[in-house]
């Protein structure tokens, strides 16, 4: 075996990128600004999806780096920074979060309280759906999240300097005491922000579907950033196609995890046949509606199927990058298919509110990223795993 | 020694390092040699792309027989659900689309894994012949334990010995060795019908035959085995050692009458049942109760929720009239009973359906429907 050289040496991501992240971040709150006062509710309904997309990709990626703590895993030591970065949107979700938790009222039906006062179901709901309860899940989600990011991440920059092997273990046990907490506080997010957006609903399942989603769209961003930065030589070092090839994997597994969980929650719904779960498919079949659920199961599902079903896709980085690409879009249209029915409920409507929230994410993202990842070495330099994983072979 | 050329199966090459030998196999491949192989004890990844194979056809034969087993899976719901004994479950069409996906994944799944498997089995692998000239060779017992080979054939179209154990000895060779066929080899052709493999296949299907046939049939009914079969229980219609007669079930006893279950004396008699049945109930609001849910379930598919005679059942069979006629308002309790036991046109009996307070129920709550419809003065105060 060829002696192991790896000399990482720090290089500033480009300010390209950046610039395109300012001015899309600008373009979003402006516009964002601007239809909150054209059109309250809707912009407030956009807000709600750009929020919950911008974490799905901050808690997908702790997600990601605990479980890749817990088993092991050696292939995405080098990428691990990546993850790292991603995972510190959740310190913005909150931000993100406070143009919709001001007009909580226009979102909300369940915090009308006279509409609660006559509502059989939402009566005996609302010890959960209300308005101090929703704000306590808010702020213990959130601050449970920032706990866990910075002491993860805190240990793993500390490694860097002092190359101290013990500190990989510690963030093991804390990986394995968050993923518990993260299956929980999940739920309860999407719970909070997505289903209660019908309130009258009732779906046992739904914390997980969220959760298939964010873990997609979080590998998709994960990887298509990781080998834009590797072909830049951000990571110091070429590494082999095997490298990738757990990325595509991940990906072709959560393509057909979400698509398991999603036809999970369709056909016990339309089996049972119940009208207070039914009710939720059918708003969703009514009019042009119809057309976007059945392009559910194109974007989501079909496309990402075919491109990453042959092997040598998945360790085929061009392939790779448009697929990502079109997941983190697929994430989008996913997450507009949850919400928007409630604001529309005759059929597809689409004004440019719809365009501004997702383009402020896209941006949020991108600067943040760039953010974060200034002053900080983009490969995990101490991890005692980083050579088994530059060195990775199938 | 001599070589004999036709007994001669190729050259071997024993290497000691895994990294050799994938150095070796891209050397090799290089020079355009077809017939040979490498050998190891355990994969050594990435050597398909050092050999220069070809891509392995076994994915287009997972592909085909996982889309069999879609389609097997589609014609198997379309005609047992909606062809040959439609069914409908649950009010939804008999052809419903989301709830054979189930099937149709699991059937894909199926005939993907069993018919990859097989394929490879068979078909690459020629699996009845377990015949190769490397088996119980120095080579092989060398390969099989710590050391990597190449074999490059005789049958190859560039096969020259002399220039091969070169190439060998160039690339860092431990061991260079020719390996001979065995004078039984030598004009050996594989069968696929293989007699042993055929005789096998059918000693292991009459097994499986017997096997199954004996569990289901003898074993299940043998003593510790047979607990859910052999019950202290009479089954209906069997036959009985207690009884003299041998039968199984028992007319009652002869003058009497089991509870709850009275003669109806008025067969083909309405005159008399209107003369003389009164309903023996007060209408409360528990009767009326009973009255509508027994209603609602044997009578409104034909007579309606509201005995307007126009039930759910409208246009399958010509509709009852309406139980609110002047008729009807006039009948005694006696006369609906009756109908209740006998059937009237073609309406049937429905003396099994409800019992004799069952009965005496529907009568009251029709009276209040009759009621409803048709009210006095006097119900306005």
């Amino acid at each position: 075996m060829s002696e192991f050289e790896f000399k990482y040496e720090r290089k500033e991501l480009k300010t390209k990128y950046f610039t395109w992240g300012i001015v899309l971040l600008i373009i979003g709150l402006v516009g964002g600004i601007f239809g909150y006062i054209v059109d309250n509710e809707r912009a407030a309904f956009a807000n709600v999806i750009a929020l919950t997309w911008i974490t799905s990709i901050g808690i997908g990626a702790m997600f990601l780096i605990a479980i890749e703590y817990i088993v092991g895993a050696v292939w995405s030591v080098p990428f691990r920074r990546v993850a790292e970065f991603l995972s510190s949107l959740v310190l913005v979700a909150p931000l993100v979060a406070l143009p919709a938790l001001l007009n909580l009222h226009s979102i909300f039906h369940w915090s009308h309280i006279d509409a609660v006062e006559t509502d059989f179901v939402l009566k005996n709901k609302s010890p959960y759906l209300n308005e101090s309860f929703f704000y306590i899940r808010f702020i213990v989600t959130f601050l449970l999240w920032f706990l866990f990011y910075f002491m993860i991440t805190r240990n793993s920059r500390i490694q860097d300097n002092t190359k101290d092997q013990s500190l990989t273990k510690k963030n093991a046990v804390l990986s394995a005491i968050f993923l518990p907490i993260f299956a929980i506080t999940v739920t309860f997010f999407a719970i909070d922000w997505l289903m209660s957006l019908e309130p009258h609903w009732f779906s046992t399942i739904f914390g997980v579907y969220y959760f298939a989603g964010s873990v997609l769209a979080t590998l998709a961003a994960f990887t298509f950033i990781a080998i834009k930065m590797h072909d830049n030589e951000y990571f110091s070092v070429k590494m082999s196609n095997d490298s990738f090839y757990s990325m595509g994997a991940l990906l072709f597994a959560f393509t057909n995890f979400w698509a398991y969980i999603a036809f999970s929650q369709f056909m016990l719904i339309w089996y049972a046949n119940l009208p207070e779960e039914t009710f939720w498919y059918i708003a969703r079949g009514n009019g042009s509606w119809m057309i976007w659920s059945l392009g559910i199961i194109v974007v989501k599902f079909i496309v990402p199927y075919a491109i990453l079903l042959p092997q040598p896709a998945k360790s085929d980085k061009k392939r790779l990058k448009i697929v990502s690409l079109w997941i983190l879009f697929g994430h989008f249209y996913d997450l507009y298919w949850l919400a928007m029915p409630t604001l529309n409920p005759a059929g597809v409507s689409i004004s440019w509110i719809d365009f501004v929230f997702p383009a402020f994410a896209v941006g949020l993202l991108i600067v943040v990223f760039h953010i974060v990842s200034k002053n900080k070495n983009l490969v995990p330099i101490g991890d005692p795993r980083l050579r088994r994983g530059i060195e990775f072979k199938l | 020694m001599e070589i004999d050329n036709k007994k001669l199966y190729g050259v071997g090459a024993l290497f000691t390092s895994p990294n050799k030998v994938s150095d070796a196999a891209a050397k090799i491949a290089e020079k355009g040699y077809q017939d040979w192989d490498v050998h190891s004890s355990y994969p050594i990844h990435g050597m398909p792309k050092k050999m220069k194979l070809k891509w392995s056809p076994l994915g287009y034969f997972a592909l085909i027989f996982g889309l069999t087993g879609t389609s097997i899976g589609l014609f198997l719901t379309y005609w047992t659900m909606s062809v040959d004994y439609p069914m409908i479950i649950g009010g939804k069409p008999s052809f419903s689309l989301p709830a054979f996906i189930p099937v149709l994944f699991e059937l894909t799944v199926l005939l993907a894994a069993v018919g990859t498997a097989l394929t490879m089995l068979f078909v690459l692998f020629k699996l009845p012949n377990n015949r190769h000239p490397l088996h119980d060779t120095d080579y092989m017992k060398e390969v099989s334990v710590d050391k990597s080979g190449i074999v490059v054939e005789a049958k190859d179209k560039l096969f020259n010995r002399e220039e091969i154990i070169e190439i060998f000895k160039q690339l860092g060779a431990d061991k260079i060795l020719d390996i001979n066929l065995d004078s039984d080899e030598v004009n050996y052709q594989p069968k696929i019908l293989e007699p042993k493999f055929l005789i096998f296949l059918v000693i292991v299907a009459f097994g499986i035959s017997f096997l199954g046939y004996f569990v289901n049939n003898k074993l299940l009914f043998m003593t510790p085995f047979n607990f859910m079969v052999d019950q202290q229980r009479l089954d209906a219609q069997s036959k009985s050692e207690f009884f003299r007669d041998g039968f199984g079930m028992r007319l009652p006893v002869e003058g009497t009458v089991a509870r709850g279950q009275v003669y109806y004396q008025y067969k083909g008699k309405p005159e008399l049942a209107e003369a003389n049945l009164i309903n023996p109930l007060v209408p409360s609001e528990k009767v009326l109760a009973l009255g509508k849910k027994k209603y609602n379930t044997f009578c409104s598919p034909c007579h309606d929720y509201h005995g307007t005679g126009n039930g759910r059942l409208n246009g399958q069979f010509p509709n009852p009239p309406s139980l609110h006629s002047e008729k009807v308002r006039n009948w005694k309790d006696g006369h609906i009973y009756h109908i209740i036991v006998e059937g009237q046109n073609i309406m049937p009996s429905y003396a099994l359906q409800l019992t004799e307070d069952e009965r005496w129920s529907i009568i009251h709550y029709i009276r209040a429907l009759q009621r409803s419809m048709n009210a006095k003065e006097e119900d306005l105060k």
